[in-house]
């Protein structure tokens, strides 16, 4: 099978104004070439596009727009993990051998249709992901004794590391007290513990070892790949105050790297509400089930990036679509060690995990320099 | 339009069991996720239990198990005793309201 590896990356600043999908896939494809000037348009052998959008046939779109004739183009969609769906997909072509050279390119405008499963009629009225939030917050305060504070501690983390992140939609820095008083959206969910849609988009370049040299002399090499999908429902979980989906997903990725979760030197988490970053970073095995508090706690107060050094989705922003990708970007950066402010000294072993629909499914990468 | 919004248009709530192996299917479908046997709608005794409950505002909200199998989230009306996990709820009215399903539930 080909090693495949990561040379290429663009994005645009995430934010919430209103972009049409068209023009914010153009923008970060453009920041990827403007990156690689040894790529060019006929080198592409895919293109997929991964995005909730409702408009059509958007990666042939977006090659007519960016002079790419590619072989294979097609849309990804699965919520939230669309972005990681679609580097799977892209490197399962490489790997097969069906393409040397593919194009991914995730991005979401901040109203899109994806922020709601209309499906899912077992949550009754309370469909909007802040009722699935509030349920696995108040699962874990029950199982292990979290508490508001160690809530707004994971997001004033995530927004200290944004504001170091030039493309992150929030640049303001929040002290733990401001969060904890921070508007009730339910007894045991805040504003602050949410991430917000935005729009935004970002691209990554995959390519074989056959011709990575002619595009980078620091590639990032993906050595583990796991997934799992469990439900569409969110009631069909089985344990509230944990992610069943990430934890058979990262044994899959582990197995599959050799790796173990000591060997990971960083970690891109999914926390689309606060208690996911407590709940993934235990599920993955990077601390043991009900230490995520005290952990993440520790590296807040020694200013410690290891877990969601570009912010996060609470900090950065969360275009669906884009999201994955970006969480890609940022590992690759960090294993390049060209992350500037927010490099984590030495770091050899990335993982990124990527979850949808209240983590009725998962993905999780595991990439080394 | 399924058997199951049918019916829950007129307040009822029923739900499919397999007539092969016999196993509750949920969400509503017209075939079994097991065995793909066909379904037999029958009418839901309508009790469950608390698994998780929390508060928007004076509303409580609860995510309900019926049958061991049946799990939906649903307002939760609270006369005199406080929700716990595990207590007993009665499914009081169910509707649909546009896309949305409803449901309102009791403690028992």
């Amino acid at each position: 099978m080909n090693k495949i590896a990561i040379v290429g990356y663009g994005t645009t600043k995430f934010s919430r104004e209103e972009i049409p999908v068209e023009s914010l896939l153009l923008n970060a494809t453009k920041s990827l070439f403007d990156q690689n000037p040894n790529l060019n348009q006929k080198d592409i052998d895919t293109v997929l596009v991964s995005t909730n959008d409702n408009t059509k046939y958007l990666s042939a779109i977006l090659s007519e727009l960016a002079g790419i004739q590619p072989r294979t183009a097609h849309t990804v969609e699965s919520l939230c993990n669309s972005g990681t769906n679609s580097v799977v997909s892209a490197y399962s072509y490489i790997a097969a051998g069906l393409a040397d050279v593919a194009l991914v390119v995730g991005a979401e405008r901040r109203n899109s249709p994806g922020q709601i499963l209309e499906w899912d009629n077992s949550r009754g009225e309370f469909k909007h992901p802040i009722f699935w939030g509030t349920i696995f917050t108040k699962a874990h305060k029950r199982k292990f004794g979290t508490t508001e504070e160690d809530l707004a501690t994971v997001s004033a983390k995530n927004h200290k590391y944004a504001h170091d992140n030039p493309n992150a939609y929030s640049n303001k820095i929040y002290s733990v007290e401001e969060l904890m008083n921070s508007k009730i959206l339910t007894d045991d969910l805040k504003v602050s513990d949410c991430s917000r849609p935005c729009s935004g988009a970002s691209a990554v370049l995959l390519v074989s070892d056959k011709v990575v040299k002619k595009y980078s002399d620091n590639p990032v090499w993906i050595t583990g790949i796991g997934q799992k999908t469990l439900s569409a429902s969110f009631t069909k979980n089985q344990d509230f105050s944990s992610m069943s989906s990430t934890r058979e997903a990262a044994k899959i990725a582990f197995d599959m790297s050799h790796l173990d979760p000591i060997d990971v030197d960083m970690a891109e988490i999914h926390d689309a509400f606060t208690v996911c970053e407590l709940m993934a970073i235990e599920d993955l095995g990077l601390v043991s089930k009900g230490n995520g508090a005290k952990f993440v706690k520790t590296l807040y107060e020694t200013e410690d990036r290891k877990i969601n050094p570009r912010g996060g989705l609470i900090g950065t922003g969360h275009p669906l679509g884009a999201t994955g990708v970006a969480q890609i970007i940022e590992t690759t950066q960090q294993l390049q060690g060209i992350a500037g402010k927010r490099q984590i000294e030495n770091a050899k072993v990335g993982l990124v995990h990527n979850m949808s629909a209240a983590a009725t499914s998962s993905t999780v990468l595991l990439l080394q320099s | 339009m399924s058997v199951f919004e049918v019916e829950l248009k007129k307040g009822k709530f029923v739900i499919p069991e397999c007539l092969t192996c016999k196993d509750v299917v949920w969400p509503p479908s017209d075939y079994c996720s097991l065995c793909f046997g066909k379904v037999n709608w029958r009418k839901s005794e309508g009790v469950g239990k608390i698994l998780e409950y929390s508060k928007k505002g004076e509303m409580f909200f609860c995510l309900a198990e019926f049958e061991k199998k049946i799990r939906i989230i649903g307002t939760l009306q609270i006369y005199s005793n406080q929700p716990e996990i595990g207590k007993k709820v009665k499914l009081d009215t169910c509707r649909v309201d546009g896309r949305n399903y409803n449901f309102t539930m009791t403690l028992v």
